[in-house]
């Protein structure tokens, strides 16, 4: 009988090696598999598991985290939740994230490894880093200003450091508190559907995720190109544009609501918005001039973050002679962002050269070192500093003796343009009134701030909508918020 | 020393008892289960929970009663079953109050603490009353009767979460099955040993194997028919399984013929493919096995299976730390059948390994004491409780780990159940008694009686 109790001793240990051959399976060469498995709720728990990292305006925090006890700990709360929600975006455990919230997650959420203090100390220790703080480069008195100057009204605006690319103000109106989907249920939810469904569409960030027609505003650009191929050489000179003007090609006629177009020259209509001069002129550079003109503006760049997803500005690329006749006075198809505009007259501010816009200061852990840093980058030379100069002194010639003087500001040079976008069928809805500026302190040797603003309120009446109406004031206080600080 | 074996017998020599080592490895597994109990209230609240004196003075005065009783009763005893026992019971009542934590509203710790001490009750009273083993061989057709009457009578309660193998009386439930196992062990290692001969050497032979009369058969073949009948009218495939494998085993052990295996093994394929297909409890279990994560692509969220090899992936080589995994989202059963998740997510494959040993050990010296005495009731019964605790042990662990297809079945010791945990303790009794004849010094006058049966 002992050698079958033996073998059945045998049998026994076969058993526990099929166990122990098995658990290895599970838990190291299926394990990777398993923990990144979608429905393996694991990953989640670990990411609230922690308070999130915050996102600071300045040294104050514009987030917070609260601990609610439940499987899902931690929620998000914001403490001026519409002012920021364009900067931030919202961190919801039903939704998931969307703006700096998205885009610098890694850091927030406490998994970039460049919080850990060791390489793969992490992975050893099975602890999670406590999650980084984002700190912006938005300056709290500037996006004051652009939000209270919107006062609710639909629209957006931007408004950048020439000199650097920090982008100090990002502003959505109509706006919502990104708190209200921090968590999860049917109060997260109901919310959710109202944000989706209300005709103001809250949740749409305006400033860097629509694009409108920029209208008038636009000529910054085609005057740019005029001036950089050498199709204009004196601003001053008349050039030999009829008005009304004839696009090329057909018979359509194209008015000037300006008075004085005849002929006028570059600096005239920059001056007074005279669209057949920057018509006939944008024909004139070209297809081709035209569009390596916008792309050194950052149009037709779609892979451009700061580090939220900026839209696509566009400026066709496949034209007839009329068509873009109207491009080159940002009509047609021709849209763009308002941080595409901000950046447009940031470019002219500083003089020529576009620093590549970005909405992040510096990255740190959560006891204040800093891990990474955003320095100032150069993204484009947009035009030569020659034609930089030239079109500084017709945009400061808008606001002292044109169209934008409601933008001026007393003993500070100010340069502006506005613009006043017809859109819709046949042009029947209520046009979208642009402005976009920059203004240098008397003792700055260099212009502190360029800001886009677009108001698209269909309440008011169409009469009122135009960039120096509408736009020019709302401008004028965020560059006075930009010039204090 | 010199011997240091327990199956080495040196004629005339006073053999070591052992007593020591056990106290110190007693100590060790209380020391263990305490540290345990300390790391999950460290691990939750960052504080040492303060019922931890309370608590490891409870278990280290049980576990000396036990050991008193051993040192008095059975002094020759294996010193390594009482301190196993006592650890993985320990570890047990650790992994249950850490699920505790996840679930205010239903706290089994205390109930497992209560049901751990009537177990070491019933552990002291075997080891005290049970003289010797072989008195057992006078009760197995009492036996038999017991068991099967504990089988049926489940039949005729409603049936929990779809097996019928519960008893309620009041607020208080149990599983009779689990005492059966024991039951059974005794009357098989009984009747096996008794009738061992006759159904090895006599019978007619069909092409190369040799199968007995059918006077020796019949009996055996219809209690295991009718107990295998019952389980799986009760749809408790798991004990049904055990049986199976118990009755292979003692069978094999008793007449030597591998044809006994291969009869057992078709026996086993058919019955499973049967079941399986037919019955649709078992046969979801079996569908589950096959794809543990069909339910997922289907949109339906992860099956306890799948949630189960979650907990044991999220455990890695290390484990998460006690207290800090999250195998509580098993839901249903994390606590009874599927708690072996918890101790491979929070202890790792490295204590996971380590749990497996200490049953593997415990088996191990199961059948030491089998191999080690002479009469074939004794070595039948020591390698029919040590089978039960594998096979116990495989179909489990194999269940919850996508092995083999899930059945509902508690690991020994581990799993929140007090049928369960009172009969392991019984088990472990009656190796302790079993393997203090074993290393018993012989008496001068030679072999001890073999038993005859009646």
């Amino acid at each position: 009988m002992t050698r079958y109790i033996r073998r059945a001793a045998g049998f026994c240990l076969l058993l526990l090696l099929a166990l122990l051959a098995n658990a290895a399976r599970v838990q190291l060469f299926e394990a990777d598999e398993l923990n990144t498995s979608s429905a393996n709720r694991r990953t989640t728990i670990d990411r609230y598991g922690q308070p999130r990292g915050d996102i600071l305006v300045g040294d104050e925090p514009v987030t917070g985290s609260k601990d609610t006890g439940e499987q899902l700990a931690y929620e998000r709360t914001y403490r001026h939740g519409p002012l920021y929600a364009p900067v931030t975006g919202y961190a919801s455990q039903t939704y998931g994230t969307t703006l700096l919230e998205n885009a610098e997650d890694g850091v927030l959420s406490g998994t970039d490894p460049l919080l850990a203090p060791l390489p793969l100390w992490g992975d050893i220790t099975r602890t999670r880093q406590p999650g980084g703080d984002v700190v912006t480069t938005i300056e709290d008195p500037v996006q004051r200003a652009a939000y209270e100057g919107l006062d609710g009204r639909h629209g957006a605006v931007a408004a950048l450091d020439p000199g650097t690319g920090r982008v100090l103000a990002l502003v959505s109106s109509p706006s919502y508190d990104p708190e209200v989907l921090s968590g999860t249920g049917p109060a997260v939810t109901g919310a959710w559907e109202q944000l989706n469904e209300a005709q103001s569409r809250p949740m749409l960030n305006r400033a860097i995720r629509q694009t409108y027609p920029p209208g008038s505003a636009f000529k910054i650009v085609t005057a740019a190109a005029a001036l950089d191929t050498g199709v204009v050489t004196d601003p001053e000179a008349a050039t030999d544009t009829p008005s009304p003007y004839v696009l090329p090609g057909t018979s359509t006629t194209l008015p000037d609501e300006a008075r004085g177009c005849e002929k006028a020259s570059l600096a005239e209509a920059i001056r007074v918005s005279c669209n057949t001069v920057m018509a006939h002129l944008g024909v004139e550079v070209g297809l081709e001039g035209m569009l390596d003109a916008v792309g050194r503006f950052g149009f037709n760049d779609d892979g451009l973050r700061i580090p939220s997803r900026v839209a696509r500005s566009n400026f066709d690329s496949d034209m007839s002679d009329d068509q873009l006749a109207q491009s080159s006075i940002g009509q047609f198809d021709t849209t763009a962002t308002p941080l595409q505009m901000a950046m447009v007259a940031s470019a002219v501010a500083n003089d020529g050269e576009l620093r590549r816009p970005h909405l992040v200061d510096r990255v740190t852990t959560d006891d204040g070192g800093t891990v990474r840093r955003q320095d100032p980058d150069e993204y484009r030379e947009a035009m030569s500093p020659v034609t930089a100069r030239q079109l500084q002194r017709m945009m400061v010639d808008v606001v002292e003796n044109g169209t934008g003087t409601n933008a001026a500001i007393d003993g500070v040079t100010v340069g502006g343009k506005t613009g006043t976008a017809q859109h819709g069928i046949d042009n029947s809805a209520t046009p979208y009134a642009w402005f976009i500026a920059w203004a240098q302190a008397p003792d700055s040797d260099r212009p502190a701030v360029a800001v886009a603003v677009v108001v698209e309120d269909a309440a008011a009446d169409r009469a009122d909508v135009s960039g120096g109406g509408n736009a020019a004031p709302i401008a004028r206080a965020v560059m006075e918020a930009a010039l204090e600080g | 020393m010199t011997a240091t074996t327990a199956d080495a017998r040196p004629p005339a020599l006073r053999l070591p008892k052992r007593r020591g080592v056990e106290l110190s490895l007693l100590t060790g597994a209380v020391i263990i289960s305490v540290y345990g109990y300390a790391a999950v209230g460290l691990a939750r609240n960052g504080a040492v929970p303060p019922d931890v004196a309370g608590y490891g003075a409870g278990l280290g005065l049980l576990a000396l009663l036990a050991h008193l009783a051993v040192r008095f009763r059975a002094p020759f005893a294996d010193p390594l079953m009482l301190p196993i026992a006592v650890l993985l019971n320990g570890l047990g009542l650790v992994l249950i109050y850490r699920l505790d934590l996840e679930t205010p509203g239903d706290r089994a710790a205390t109930t497992q603490l209560i049901w751990s001490t009537l177990g070491i009750a019933f552990f002291i009273a075997v080891v005290v009353l049970l003289r010797d083993h072989r008195v057992l061989q006078r009760y197995a057709y009492l036996s038999v009767a017991a068991a099967l009457v504990l089988l049926v009578v489940p039949i005729f309660f409603p049936a929990v979460n779809g097996a019928k193998i519960w008893i309620r009386v009041g607020g208080l439930s149990f599983q009779p099955g689990e005492f059966a196992k024991i039951l059974l062990a005794v009357f098989f290692a009984a009747y096996l040993g008794a009738n061992r001969n006759a159904l090895a050497y006599t019978g007619r032979r069909i092409w190369k194997f040799q199968f007995p009369t059918g006077r020796v058969l019949g009996p055996i073949v219809a209690i295991w028919l009718l107990s295998v009948g019952v389980l799986v009218l009760e749809r408790d495939l798991g004990t049904s399984l055990l049986f199976f494998g118990l009755f292979v085993i003692l069978l094999y052990v008793a007449t030597g013929r591998t044809g006994w295996i291969a009869v057992g093994l078709l026996l086993a394929a058919a019955g499973a493919f049967a079941v399986g297909s037919f019955e649709p409890h078992v046969h979801s279990r079996v569908e589950d096995w096959l794809d543990p994560y069909a339910t997922i692509d289907a949109g339906q969220g992860p099956s306890q299976l799948a949630q189960s090899l979650f907990a044991f992936a999220a455990g890695g080589m290390l484990g998460t730390g006690l207290g800090l995994g999250h195998s509580i989202l098993i839901g249903f059963a994390a606590k009874s059948d599927f708690i072996l998740a918890t101790a491979g997510e929070e202890l790792g494959l490295a204590g996971l390994t380590a749990v497996f040993l200490l049953y593997a050990l415990l088996v191990a010296r199961g059948f030491r004491a089998g191999l080690a005495l002479r009469d074939p009731f004794g070595r039948l019964l020591s390698v029919g409780l040590a089978s039960i605790l594998a096979l116990q042990v495989f179909v489990i662990a194999g269940g919850v780990m996508g092995l083999i297809p899930l059945t509902g079945m508690a690991m020994p010791f581990l799993a929140q159940g007090g049928s369960s945990v009172v009969t392991n303790w019984i088990i472990v009794a009656l190796l302790i008694r079993v393997s203090d004849v074993a290393r018993r010094p012989a008496p001068a006058t030679g072999t001890a009686p073999a038993g005859e049966g009646r």
